[in-house]
């Protein structure tokens, strides 16, 4: 296909989660004791990268 | 109810709203013929157009709508999706998969076209114009209240942002745009409602502690414990149960009738996976689709559960309405504000926003494509270069979302009308999958069979509104006006039983008219559109995970064992 929709998918969950991650660590607001914004932060970050490594691993899979 | 939201909600909001806009700009100079906007080239992998199929049919009304529910009849929820909704889904990859992209229809209507004739066509596409312009215009318009309500948003900012993001996306990549970022909205509900669910499980103490709470719920409503965690076990009666529905009219009404009326004949979902690259990754559509969907109870009706149980054990956890119970459709947004701090909340609310405009912008492509084709060209202005037809495309998009938001103001405005025309396309699209069976698999069945049949279902289904009423309700919108000959014990089961007549009216009146009028198609002509006369597909050299068959059997055994776990 013309634009491989994992890449946008990566960035924008990377991001995101990046951004949820950090204001978790200086805020430090916990939910039922936990602090979700850090830990569900990471797990967006987490899901972004295995985005882009599909997406690339796809790329090189089809020259 | 009232969110305060902080400037990292924004930003979070911010960005998805760049992305979604950035794919519609980096899609642009794809888009060069007709097809390429209204079908995406025949182009997208089978995972995509299967997760695009599933988001387009998930618009906020459902999530919410599935939420209320869930703490409203509790587990017995789930029959809209693992009766009413998986069954018909493999049915539609597997079975008729093979006549809509085989046929190289460009849509349902002119699926329509192609085995009967034009009348039945433009029957089936007026009215899935004016149905997808309207759904469109009741998304905006319940995106806005819901935003004015909780952020204190103006209700008219609210449609006109939504409005302009959707239009400038599609208007730019066209179907391809709509799929894409419905790929993206779904993702982003998953992970945005998931992390919503497991609080929600840790704060109510775990499944078993649910259970016990909502036995609770249960015993003080005055139905047997269990009614709200199992799912079949009290449908032997309509008043055994908070749905007041039986198991029968559960069976046919809403797991054969209403459920494969939807999913095997609308063209909101059906152009997924027309979309599709192949004949095979187009069949694998639905059934890449059911597997999510046989999860989402968990994502959707599960928070309405757990709120319930809380609210009967803590009290106030929801807000209560007007008529003193507890407002059922303040579930999800109740949750955000109570386990959500700023951040997540963004996410949840972005999550919430993805939900409504990808039910639009479902609603957008499907309409602009059918006018397009089916009325524009067919009718109106056939015979013009593909270019001419593009353009089209482009204005009726502009033209779809004014009416979209006519629409929405519509409905803000008078609800009676919004009432109204919902009624009569249910009164429409109730039989239609009747006509869709008999020419798919009978190649007797004729075109004037086909559009009486129809019109016969759909008359049907007026008589049977117009026949009975639910119990305790007294305005002519619920129906009755023509006296009462049946009282059901509420609306849902006259609506399973609406669909049941109609489908019935429709099967047998299409049967008979057709035998009585000659055929139209020799057998040459039906070729790729009947399944008597169509070369069956060959797929034994594929490995399993790429035949259809073998997938959809998977699927249905999955959703039986959820049926048997939660009986």
């Amino acid at each position: 296909m013309q634009l491989d929709i994992r890449y946008p998918m990566g960035f924008l969950f990377g991001f995101l989660g990046l951004i949820i991650t950090v204001y978790g660590l200086l805020t430090k607001h916990l939910t039922l004791g936990i602090n979700i914004n850090l830990w569900w932060g990471l797990v967006l970050v987490v899901f972004g990268a295995i985005m882009l490594l599909l997406a690339r691993a796809g790329k090189a899979r089809t020259p | 109810m009232n969110i305060q939201l902080h400037s990292i909600d924004y930003v979070i909001l911010i960005v998805y709203f760049a992305f979604v806009l950035g794919i519609g700009w980096a899609l642009k100079k794809f888009m060069k013929t007709s097809s390429d906007f209204f079908l995406s080239g025949r182009a997208i992998p089978a995972w995509i157009c299967g997760l695009a199929f599933i988001s387009a049919n998930l618009g906020a009304q459902e999530v919410i709508g599935m939420a209320a529910s869930g703490a409203k009849y509790g587990i017995m929820t789930s029959h809209f999706y693992w009766v009413g909704a998986i069954p018909a889904m493999v049915f539609v990859g597997v079975f008729m998969m093979p006549f809509y992209y085989g046929s190289k229809a460009r849509s349902v209507p002119e699926y329509l076209k192609l085995r009967f004739d034009e009348k039945t066509r433009t029957f089936n596409a007026l009215s899935f114009a004016f149905m997808t312009v309207f759904s469109s215009g009741i998304s905006m318009y319940a995106l806005a209240k819901l935003f004015e309500l909780l952020l204190g948003w103006n209700f008219h900012v609210s449609i006109i942002v939504s409005a302009v993001i959707v239009l400038v996306y599609i208007y730019l990549g066209g179907l391809t745009s709509a799929i894409y970022n419905e790929v993206l909205q779904f993702f982003l509900i998953v992970l945005g409602f998931l992390p919503l669910v497991l609080l929600g499980m840790k704060d109510v103490g775990g499944w078993h502690a649910l259970v016990d709470k909502l036995n609770g719920v249960a015993v003080s409503s005055g139905f047997a414990p269990g009614t709200w965690t199992q799912s079949w076990s009290h449908t032997g009666s309509p008043s055994a149960n908070p749905m007041g529905v039986e198991w029968f009219g559960v069976f046919m009404g809403l797991g054969f009738v209403l459920s494969f009326g939807y999913w095997c004949t609308d063209f909101l979902v059906v152009q997924r996976a027309m979309a599709a690259d192949s004949m095979s990754a187009a069949r694998r559509t639905p059934l890449i689709a059911a597997v999510p969907k046989m999860l989402f109870p968990a994502l959707v009706i599960l928070p309405g559960m757990i709120a319930i149980g809380l609210h009967a054990s803590k009290g106030g956890f929801l807000p209560m309405g007007a008529d003193g119970k507890p407002d059922y459709n303040m579930v999800i947004p109740s949750m955000l504000v109570k386990y959500f701090p700023p951040g997540m909340l963004g996410l949840g609310l972005t999550a919430l926003m993805a939900s409504f405009m990808s039910g639009m912008a479902g609603n957008v492509t499907a309409f602009n494509t059918v006018w397009t084709y089916d009325i524009y060209q067919s009718h109106i202005n056939p015979n013009q270069p593909d270019s001419h037809y593009l353009k089209v495309g482009h204005v009726i998009t502009v033209v779809g979302i004014l009416i979209s938001i006519a629409c929405a103001y519509l409905a803000s405005a008078f609800n009676n009308i919004m009432d109204m025309l919902q009624l009569v396309f249910g009164f429409v699209n109730a039989p239609l999958f009747a006509t869709f069976l008999l020419g798919m698999f009978w190649k007797r069945s004729t075109g004037h069979g086909a559009f009486w049949g129809l019109i016969a279902g759909t008359v049907a289904a007026g008589l049977h509104w117009a026949l009975t009423v639910p119990a305790g309700t007294h305005h002519w919108i619920k129906g009755g006006c023509l006296g009462v000959v049946h009282t059901y014990p509420v609306e849902m089961a006259q609506n399973f039983w609406a669909a049941i007549y109609a489908w019935t009216v429709c099967f047998v009146a299409t049967i008979g008219i057709s035998l009585a009028t000659a055929r139209t198609k020799s057998d040459d002509e039906l070729k790729g559109l009947v399944y008597s006369l169509t070369p069956k597909i060959v797929d034994h050299h594929e490995p399993w995970f790429k035949r259809p068959a073998t997938i959809g059997a998977l699927v249905m055994l999955g959703a039986i064992i959820l049926n048997i776990i939660f009986w």
